[in-house]
């Protein structure tokens, strides 16, 4: 069984010191997915414009990169997400800004509006850099939710077109989900045993994914599941930067209100604080 | 464990939980009088609080080894709501506060005390110290005063005058009460001091009680005069059993909708609750067997006390940490003995409660300024200044807030001053406001042999979010190992490094492993374990130089080819398996002498016992040796020397047959006595009775050598390396 889950790539280009690296990145992926490129310029067409997107795909195109331009003006976030429409874009490019003197990276207001409204699949670059670097850890949420079983195909089936080679499921189990307040030796007892059981609820719950998965996707690669303590789509972000992991998967976010806005929960610090290339699925 | 075997455990208990509420009563019940006569409450009140207390939460609670009575730091506020409401409508008052505290139960607000750094707590206590010694201090030297609106800070400044004025008594029944709190200051200033079994079998206060009302039958009996001390200065008003539950207190709601009633029911819960909080968190680093206190369930027992305190005329009931230490020290184990306490409280209220008026007021208001000094003690400054600087800021802007303006006032001042001396320090607003809501603590088990919990903490950790990392501690059995990473944090504050010493400890304890990783690229103003740690690598070095002892000490290590470091270590579990160390707190070690080839040393050893008035930091010189060879559990003693720390671990006396010299001069303790006798032969027997006494004690693997509860000279260091040495020859033939 072949699987092509992302059929046509997206990226938005402008003018920027970032322009060379963005391309290089998405060329790249294009290549490995076996996915067409569509390059995303807000503002009028000109030769000049994809005359120089030419120059800089040429190296690509010779190893058989497929790719479109499509100019538009207009407010940024809404040719974007009117292109991701009419071109049936399946996974946005999005890079990242660094924080001067600090280490952690973070999304532009722009990319984060698109993130939170974009229907299709969307990667989020830390690092985009002309060579490529390897992905050798990829990490994936196994929330208790339906959107998983897809995230964790996706996950899987970029480890193996990427070569990676460990894959780890990590189960978030939340304050909420423990009914058993720990207050002293006995609730403490009671807390353990209770966890332990949630642990193989989780671990059946992720197996079961697991076998609906071509098995040629899987040789190679190191699959493991790790339950951790904390808050739900937070925690996972640290625990990507504590490992070093290189991509981290997760599920896209349910709709947001205005409440999740004031109160950022879930995805929303994952964004503040990205821990390494994301990739949000939908 | 099966509930049969807790049952047969609990009344194989029994006796040592009795005799152990049986002496704690005997501290709260002076206690219990002078609080609440500091307080301006009927002296009954404090036993009343005490008895309800003592009785209901040893049924409801979820600690184990404290106890509950009236508390030195209510007696600030509980002045105040008398003072200003009056005595009737203060009942009111702490009755309200009592089911405040119950609904804090209910809502699991036992993390409240998480919230306060350390040096404002440290600062709010000791300005409650000074408040009671303030007060008390006068009426000690007989020096009543009555100001028009009583501020702590004027009854403070007022002392000088108060000494002057003792020179200058006339009236002898006035020179007689000074004279009686001057005597009973310096019974409780001496009587650690005096390491004598006997002495030490009747707590200080209980000697201060017994003193006077023996001087006051001597008086009246054998001289036939009476008493000499002026009858105002006497405690009145004690009424018989019958009386208190005959004539109960008449109760006054109508200041309920008055702003001054709800501040002191705010007050008056804000420092019951804190107060219980910590005494509980001490206590259970005193309990032998390391049991969790649930804290949610204590501060319910505490508040349905303190409303059945309330509505019977007592104080607010809350833990007690000086109290408790005692009934530790003396073989509590059980919740039992609060109950004990209580029931011989009001066994003493039924028998004598005639003789308690011969007490003269000066005589128990020397127990709470001595109690206040305690809280308040000058020597807490320079352990506070060994944390930083900043710490000893947050500690006086606590201190003066509380005493000039108010406790609550106080507190919130010091956890402000905190906040902006980090902010200060850290040169950053944003680290704090942009994180503090965030989610900054991971925790999961490491995927490899020994399932380690790994748990990793961003941005910032102080007061302000300790409670998460707290909680995932405590979702963790303490048998296991834990690994705390601050690699990602910016910011590690000394409250925090504090806590997570104390969670190092409890580990150790259980047989896990608590370890913090991490900070390696954190830089502290001072060397103190504690000292808060911000990310940037600025390299310190500090030279201290030697004391007289330790140049000598390092003279003689270079004559005897023994390694000598002066330098403190805190990792001092190896002497946790002793038996002598397990009611013992163990601060650190130094001066270490070491012979490598034999592996000995000899050290200095600081540790404390009990908590609170009743601490005692001891320094004594050690020789501790690792043999080659297994050899059972003991302990040795000269005939009397220390048994009474040991009356208590369930061990008799072994007599070794064929030496009954032997066996007279010297006490021998151990599980397995039939070993023990096998071991002991004719030339180990020989030995121990042609050399000095010490105290000698096993742990089946290694040996403990000590003779004195103080540091040993040169000479006796000598003596006591010549003798380890040789009894090791012994051993290991």
């Amino acid at each position: 069984m072949s699987l092509n889950l992302f059929n046509t790539i997206g990226i938005g280009v402008a003018f920027s010191p970032n322009l060379e690296a963005n391309l290089n990145e998405a060329s790249r992926l294009s290549i490995y997915l076996n996915s067409k490129l569509v390059l995303i310029h807000v503002g009028e067409p000109s030769e000049e414009k994809s005359n120089k997107f030419k120059s800089l795909l040429k190296p690509y195109t010779e190893q058989g990169l497929q790719f479109e331009i499509v100019f538009k003006s207009g407010k940024p976030v809404d040719v974007i997400l009117q292109t991701i429409e009419d071109s049936q874009i399946d996974l946005l490019l999005l890079g990242a800004l660094k924080r001067e003197k600090f280490v952690n990276f973070y999304l532009g207001s722009i990319a984060r509006k698109i993130t939170r409204e974009a229907k299709c699949s969307i990667l989020l670059l830390t690092h985009a850099s002309i060579n490529r670097e390897i992905c050798e850890h990829i990490v994936v949420n196994g929330l208790d939710e339906k959107q998983t079983e897809q995230t964790v195909t996706s996950a899987i089936y970029m480890a193996h077109k990427f070569g990676s080679k460990s894959l780890t499921i990590v189960e978030e189990i939340s304050k909420q989900k423990l009914s058993i307040k720990v207050e002293d030796d006995v609730t403490l007892r009671k807390s353990n045993i209770e966890k332990a059981k949630l642990k193989r609820v989780e671990e059946e719950r992720i197996s079961a994914i697991l076998k609906n998965i071509p098995e040629s996707y899987k040789t190679n690669l190191k699959i493991k599941s790790q339950p951790i303590f904390g808050t739900s789509g937070y925690s996972i972000g640290h625990y990507t930067e504590v490992v070093r992991a290189d991509l981290l998967v997760m599920n896209a976010p349910k709709k947001l209100t205005l409440w999740d806005r004031i109160f950022p929960h879930d995805i929303e610090y994952i964004l503040t604080e990205l821990p390494s290339d994301v990739l949000i699925v939908r | 464990m099966s509930s049969k075997n807790n049952i047969a455990l609990f009344f194989k208990s029994l006796p040592k939980n009795i005799f152990s509420g049986f002496v704690v009563s005997l501290i709260a019940l002076p206690l219990g009088l002078g609080l609440a006569m500091a307080s301006e409450a009927p002296p009954i009140a404090g036993i009343i609080a005490a008895v309800v207390g003592g009785i209901m939460v040893s049924i409801l609670g979820g600690s184990n080894v404290t106890i509950t009575g009236p508390g030195n730091g209510l007696v600030g506020v509980l002045l105040i709501a008398i003072s200003t409401l009056g005595l009737e409508s203060a009942y009111a008052a702490i009755i309200c506060s009592g089911v405040l505290l119950l609904i804090f139960g209910f809502l699991r607000m036992g993390k409240l005390a998480d919230f306060f750094p350390n040096s404002a707590i440290q600062g709010m206590l000791a300005a409650i110290g000074l408040i009671i010694l303030g007060k008390q201090f006068h009426i000690m030297v007989a020096n009543k005063i009555k100001f028009e609106n009583p501020e702590p800070v004027d009854y403070l400044l007022e002392i000088p005058n108060a000494i002057i004025n003792l020179f200058h008594l006339e009236n002898t029944g006035l020179l007689y009460a000074a004279l009686a709190g001057i005597v009973s200051l310096f019974i409780m200033v001496f009587y650690s001091k005096i390491r004598n079994k006997y002495l030490q079998l009747v707590p200080a206060p209980m000697w201060i009680v017994m003193l006077s009302i023996g001087l006051s039958y001597y008086y009246e009996l054998i001289l036939g005069l009476p008493q000499p001390i002026a009858d105002d200065y006497m405690v009145s008003g004690i009424p018989t059993a019958n009386q208190i539950i005959s004539e109960l207190p008449s109760i006054n709601f109508s200041k309920i909708n008055s702003l001054p009633f709800w501040l002191s029911v705010v007050s008056l819960t804000l420092i019951a609750s804190i107060e219980s909080l910590l005494s509980i968190k001490a206590v259970d680093k005193l309990d032998v067997d390391k049991r969790r206190s649930n804290v949610n369930k204590d501060l319910k027992a505490l508040g349905l006390a303190t409303v059945f305190s309330g509505f019977l005329g007592g104080l607010n009931v809350v833990t007690v940490i000086a109290r408790s230490s005692v009934n530790v020290n003396n073989g509590g184990s059980n919740r039992s003995a609060n109950f004990f306490h209580a029931f011989f409280l009001v066994l003493f209220i039924v028998l004598f409660s005639s003789q308690l008026t011969r007490i003269p007021l000066p005589a128990l208001m020397a127990i709470l300024v001595y109690t206040g000094y305690k809280l308040a003690n000058p020597n807490q400054l320079g352990r506070i200044l060994r944390v930083g600087k900043e710490q000893l800021i947050i500690f006086f802007v606590t201190l003066f807030t509380t005493l000039l303006v108010g406790l609550i006032q106080g507190i919130l001042a010091g956890i402000i001053a905190t906040f902006i001396l980090h902010v200060l320090i850290n040169k950053s607003f944003k680290l704090f406001v942009k994180n503090l809501l965030k989610p900054n603590v991971l925790m999961y088990r490491e995927h490899d042999n020994n399932e380690n919990y790994f748990i990793s903490v961003k941005h910032f950790c102080s007061f302000l979010n300790f409670y998460k990392l707290k909680e995932r501690i405590n979702a963790i059995p303490e048998h296991l190992d834990v690994i705390v990473d601050f690699s990602m944090c910016e910011f590690v504050d000394d409250t925090v490094m504090e806590n997570l010493s104390n969670y190092q400890d409890l580990f150790h304890k259980k047989g896990g492993h608590f370890e913090i990783i991490g900070l390696d690229m954190h830089d502290s103003k001072t060397r103190h374990p504690f000292a808060l740690k911000r990310m940037l690598p600025v390299p310190n070095i500090i030279k201290k130089s030697l004391t007289r002892r330790q140049n000598s000490l390092e003279i003689f290590a270079e004559d005897f080819a023994l390694r000598y470091s002066a330098k403190k270590n805190e990792k001092l579990s190896f002497l946790e398996p002793f038996e002598y160390f397990k009611t013992k707190t163990l601060n650190f070690s130094n001066n270490h002498l070491l012979d490598e080839k034999s592996g000995a040393k000899v050290f200095d050893l600081e540790y404390s016992e009990g908590e609170g008035i009743v601490q005692e930091t001891i320094k004594s010189t050690l020789f501790y040796l690792n043999l080659n060879v297994n050899i059972p559990e003991f302990t040795l003693d000269k005939e009397g020397f220390l048994e009474k720390a040991y009356s208590f671990a369930g061990y008799s006396d072994i007599n070794i047959d064929k030496h009954p010299d032997f066996s007279k001069r010297f006490y021998l303790l151990g599980k397995n006595s039939h070993q023990i006798k096998q071991f002991f032969s004719n030339e180990l027997v020989h030995f121990f009775e042609s050399n000095p006494y010490y105290h000698v004690e096993s742990n089946g693997k290694s040996l403990l050598i000590f003779s004195k509860e103080r540091v040993a000279s040169l000479k006796e260091i000598k003596a006591l390396l010549y003798f380890g040495k040789q009894l090791r020859d012994l051993i290991d033939d």
